[in-house]
C-alpha cells in the first residue's frame, strides 16, 4: 500500500476508535434503553398547575430531566439547565424536569429556590416506568425535534458533552 | 518519489499521542460532580462492612444459608418501581422520619440479626442516605450490619446484571 494511503487509513482507524471510546450518547444504563425510540409521550400538571403535555414540544429539542430534592447531582445540573434553557431557547430547546420525589412540598422549595425557567411536573412509578425504569438520578433523555430520543445520560454526566449533542440537535433540521 | 521512515513513523505517532490525548480529555470524570464529605458520606462506613452485589446475590442463592435482613433506605418512589426481591422499604436515612421509620422496621429483631442496607438513589459517592442509616443502627446496638456497595446506582449495578428485583405494584 502506497505511504500516503496508508496514513490515512490508520488517521480512519484513530478516529473511530477515539469516537467509540469516547462514548456514544449513552452512559451505562440499567434499565432498558430507550434510544432512537419515540419518547413515550405523557401529560402531567406542572407545578403552576398547567398542562404539560410532551406532545406539544414538538418540532422542539426536549432535554427531558428526571431529578428530585435528595439528589445531590441534579442540584449541581439545575443551574447549567437554566442556563442552556436561557441561551438556547430561542433556537428550540425545551428543558423539562420531573421530579421524583414522593411529595411536591420540598421540590415547590427547590423549583422556587433555584429559579428554574422550565416546566416542572411531579413524577410516578408509572412515569418511571414509561421511560424505561427510572433506577437512578438525575436522568436525562435528549430528544429531537422529531419527538425521538438521541441520548439517555444517567449519573453524573459530562455536561459539556450534553452541550455539545443539544448544539448538534438543535442544528439539526 | 521518497518518504524516509524516521519522519513517517514520528508522524504517525504523533497523531496516535494525539488521538490518545483526545480521549482521555473526554472520558476524565467530570469535573462539575463532587463527592460528599464528612458524617454523612458512604466514605464514614468502614470498608470492612460494605458487601458487593456478586456477594450478595450468592447468599441470596444458596440453599441453607442465613438470609439477611435487606433494607432499602433511600427513595420511597424508587423502591415502589423496583427494589432488590425481599427487601423492605426502612425510610430515608437522610430523612429525621426516615430514620425514626428504620428505628421501628428494627425494633423487635436481635441486635445480631444480620442486616444489610442498600440505597442505589444515586451514585455511591453522592448518597446522603447510607451512612445516616448505617450509624443510627450501630447507636442501636446492632452488631451484624453490611452495606450494599451500588458504585453508580440500583439500575446500573443490580437491575442491569439480571439481579432478583421485584416490584410494589
Amino acid at each position: 500500500m502506497p505511504p500516503f494511503a496508508l496514513r490515512q487509513s490508520m488517521l480512519t482507524i484513530l478516529l473511530v476508535v477515539v469516537f467509540y471510546a469516547a462514548g456514544g450518547e449513552r452512559t451505562a444504563l440499567a434499565a432498558t434503553s430507550l434510544t432512537h425510540k419515540r419518547a413515550p409521550e405523557f401529560v402531567r400538571t406542572d407545578l403552576n398547575n398547567k398542562r404539560l403535555d410532551l406532545k406539544a414540544y414538538r418540532g422542539k429539542v426536549v432535554l427531558l430531566d428526571f431529578w428530585a430534592t435528595w439528589c445531590a447531582p441534579c442540584e449541581v445540573e439545575m443551574p447549567i439547565f437554566v442556563a442552556w434553557q436561557k441561551k438556547y431557547g430561542p433556537q428550540g430547546l425545551q428543558v423539562v424536569g420531573i421530579s421524583m420525589d414522593d411529595a411536591p412540598a420540598l421540590v415547590r422549595k427547590l423549583y422556587s429556590k433555584m429559579r428554574l425557567n422550565y416546566p416542572v411536573a411531579m413524577g410516578d412509578v408509572k412515569l418511571g416506568n414509561l421511560y424505561g425504569g427510572v433506577l437512578g438520578l438525575p436522568m436525562t433523555f435528549l430528544i429531537d425535534r422529531n419527538g425521538v430520543i438521541q441520548a439517555e445520560y444517567q449519573g453524573e454526566p459530562d455536561l459539556n458533552k450534553i452541550e455539545a449533542q443539544v448544539q448538534l440537535l438543535l442544528n439539526s433540521r | 518519489m521518497k518518504f524516509a521512515l524516521v519522519p513517517r513513523l514520528t508522524k504517525n505517532v504523533g497523531l496516535v499521542a494525539l488521538a490518545l490525548s483526545f480521549t482521555i480529555s473526554v472520558v476524565q470524570c467530570p469535573a462539575q460532580f463532587t463527592p460528599l464529605t464528612g458524617p454523612s458520606s458512604t466514605y464514614s462506613i468502614p470498608q470492612a462492612q460494605l458487601i458487593q452485589p456478586e456477594a450478595l446475590v450468592h447468599l441470596m442463592q444458596t440453599k441453607g444459608a442465613d438470609k439477611p435482613l435487606l433494607l432499602q433506605v433511600g427513595s420511597h418512589l424508587l423502591f415502589d418501581e423496583t427494589h432488590i426481591a425481599g427487601s423492605v422499604y426502612a425510610g430515608a436515612g437522610s430523612q429525621p422520619a426516615g430514620l425514626q421509620q428504620l428505628q421501628s422496621v428494627v425494633a423487635t429483631l436481635s441486635k445480631k440479626k444480620s442486616i444489610i442496607l442498600y440505597c442505589g438513589c444515586c451514585p455511591w459517592n453522592r448518597c446522603p442516605n447510607l451512612a445516616p442509616a448505617f450509624r443510627q443502627l450501630s447507636d442501636l446496638g446492632f452488631t451484624n450490619v453490611k452495606v450494599l456497595n451500588l458504585p453508580n446506582n440500583l439500575g446500573t449495578d443490580w437491575v442491569a446484571k439480571g439481579y432478583p428485583v421485584e416490584r410494589s405494584h
